[in-house]
């Protein structure tokens, strides 16, 4: 399925590919410079997150008449400091795409290794497990795991990985399947390379561009699912300042204070259609048959 | 073809019987005692409780209540919910008519106006009307409809007060339930189409925040399969024969580019129905999505578990007629599956 055999020259392709794309390196550009905010939150933001000034409830952005420099883009219901709690909610929002790709890549790559390499039996009980998955709902399988978890950003992680894992199986398996079609891997065998050593040192090394292309998208996912359980109530629980939770506590006041409720939606936007843009960029460089799917 | 319909209909029933395994058992890790819960405004004494326990079967064994649940699933018993007292299958189809409506408006307006767009991002390949349509379309991807939802309340409620916040109608209209489609029996009610129009101005903005997603989705996969058909060779021959770039393009290409579209929108269900629980969240619309919602915030053993398996089944079921259409579109496929 790959075209590029990536491991002899690590990831100099990659690049060499997103440079062609304008769109996927402004968005790769604003990714390393929101990376940078959210890792040096506590030196850049004007004050904490978390810090209560109980004369400023919901004072306007520094725009609006009634705004202040002090409080850039105006405070919340409680009032904390919006832009503040935003650079934290990219803190947030990038550790929960992190963990979530990397749970259920970590997962994902052994079963799907699994299934695509041995195929038979095993193969048809981790697709039959994939197609369970996916016949229900994502949003509804994950709020049914956090109840059974419990409310907290952690559970709802664990809950969107458990429900992005069928995506990253199906096209690792997908993957591997095609690439072992190829006359290297058995003469791999010829020599005497024993399963693990061909599947994970020979084969895995060659499907490395869709899950590569999987990866990116899977942030974006994570990171619109962790929001919308945060909104339901049941991600982040206060005071964390994420972005889905800082929603749904602003949703009453959407006709006094338009900020708290158009701010923290649109960096959720921007942050999701960054990686989408990313991931398609990476999509279409690396991987020319996928290209336009889905 | 009717062998076909049955075998596919046959090796859909593993996966359904796996859903049912998957909410059993889920919901009974749920912390929580569900007989405490529910007596909790009693008080208890150790014998309600047993009573209470034994009524709901829940002190017999769990592999046998899993099979008393299967059993009784089977016979088209799906238990009681445990706040209404309702059946669950009648809770499910008092509600599943305002899904089904939301969904289907939402597709409509997805479908009307997505292929076109996707069709004109093609024929205007690499020009600005291209790159803005894809663009846009890209946005509309990764839209959080639950945000988006509240900025179309922000500015087509608050700020222009064009359409109510919630509810299916206004209660002044009375409305009697025939359908189950509001839009449909309030035509047909005492008000008449002024009733239909109150029904529209409630639904036009959760159909349009649900309908957001899907539409982006099918605009990118009309553009990128049209363009791929574009370049085949009956193509360039219907070209060379002199026909007109909008011949070409409308009765040619686009019947066959319509093809992966369709596949889309089939798998569609899960989205608009995930899409349906943050939806009728943020417009208190009475469907499934809010319904399910609710009950495991009240921790509703039987309709978690009911509600989960009849939403795959529908689901399932979605997948399935995609598959059947599929093949009555396309005869070479049968022999495949």
């Amino acid at each position: 399925m790959s075209s590029t055999p990536m491991t002899s020259r690590g990831l100099a392709p990659v690049w060499r590919a997103l440079k062609k794309n304008r769109g996927a390196l402004i968005s790769f550009w604003f990714l390393v410079f929101l990376t940078t905010v959210a890792v040096f939150a506590p030196w850049l933001s004007p004050h904490s997150p978390t810090q209560v000034y109980t004369e400023h409830f919901r004072s306007p952005p520094v725009w609006m008449s009634g705004g202040s420099f002090e409080f850039f883009l105006g405070t919340d219901d409680l009032g904390r400091d919006l832009l503040s709690r935003l650079m934290y909610g990219a803190r947030v929002s990038l550790a929960v795409g992190l963990m979530v790709v990397s749970l259920s890549l970590s997962v994902g790559l052994v079963l799907g290794v699994l299934a695509g390499y041995f195929g038979g039996r095993l193969d048809s009980l981790i697709m039959r497990l994939v197609d369970i998955l996916m016949s229900l709902p994502s949003i509804l399988l994950a709020i049914v795991i956090v109840a059974v978890l419990g409310p907290s950003l952690t559970n709802s992680v664990i809950a969107v990985s458990v429900v992005s894992l069928p995506n990253f199986i199906r096209i690792i398996r997908g993957a591997v399947m095609a690439e072992k079609m190829k006359s290297y891997v058995d003469a791999t065998h010829g020599f005497g390379a024993s399963h693990f050593r061909v599947a994970v040192l020979n084969i895995l090394p060659n499907c490395m561009a869709p899950i590569i292309v999987q990866a990116t998208l899977g942030f974006s996912d994570g990171i619109l699912n962790v929001a919308a359980l945060g909104f339901l109530g049941l991600g982040a629980q206060p005071p964390t300042p994420e972005w889905g939770a800082m929603l749904s506590d602003s949703r009453a006041y959407i006709e006094s204070a338009w900020w708290l409720v158009t701010l923290p939606g649109l960096c959720i936007l921007v942050v999701v259609l960054s990686f989408n843009i990313l991931g398609d960029g990476l999509r279409d460089a690396l991987d020319p048959k996928l290209k336009g799917r889905l | 073809m009717l062998s076909v319909i049955g075998r596919r209909i046959l090796s859909s029933l593993p996966t359904l019987l796996g859903v049912s395994v998957v909410a059993f058992f889920l919901i009974r890790l749920v912390p929580g005692d569900p007989v405490l819960l529910m007596l909790g405004e009693r008080g208890s004494s150790p014998e309600l409780y047993q009573q209470m326990q034994a009524q709901l079967g829940l002190d017999r064994p769990l592999a046998e209540q899993y099979f008393k649940f299967l059993s009784q699933v089977v016979r088209g018993d799906l238990g009681t919910s445990v706040v209404s007292r309702r059946p669950v299958l009648e809770e499910f189809w008092g509600r599943f008519p305002a899904t089904l409506e939301l969904s289907l408006v939402a597709l409509l307006w997805a479908v009307l106006l997505g292929i076109p767009l996707g069709v004109w991002a093609a024929v205007k390949r690499s020009t600005l009307w291209d790159y803005s349509l894809m663009g846009g379309a890209l946005v509309g991807y990764s839209m959080p409809i639950f945000w988006w939802g509240l900025i179309l309340i922000l500015v087509f409620s608050v700020g222009l007060g064009w359409t109510p916040v919630s509810g299916r109608i206004s209660v002044w209209h009375e409305v009697e339930v025939i359908t189950g489609f509001m839009l449909i029996d309030a035509w047909w009610s005492e008000d008449g189409f002024e009733a239909f129009l109150d029904a529209f101005r409630h639904l036009a903005l959760p159909a349009l925040a649900l309908g957001t997603v899907p539409l982006a989705a099918i605009a990118r996969m009309t553009r990128s399969s049209l363009l791929e058909v574009l370049r085949e060779d009956y193509i360039r021959t219907a070209k060379a024969k002199g026909l007109r770039a909008q011949q070409v393009v409308l009765g040619h290409a686009l019947r066959n580019a319509l093809i992966p579209v369709i596949t889309v929108i089939g798998l569609m269900g899960g989205t608009l129905l995930t899409g349906a629980i943050l939806t009728e969240t943020i417009f208190a619309w009475p469907g499934i999505g809010r319904w399910l919602v609710n009950s495991i915030m009240a921790r509703d053993y039987p309709v978690i578990q009911g509600g989960v398996l009849l939403v795959s089944a529908v689901i399932i079921l979605v997948n399935l007629l995609v598959d059947l259409m599929y093949l009555w579109v396309n005869p070479l496929l049968r022999d495949k599956l």
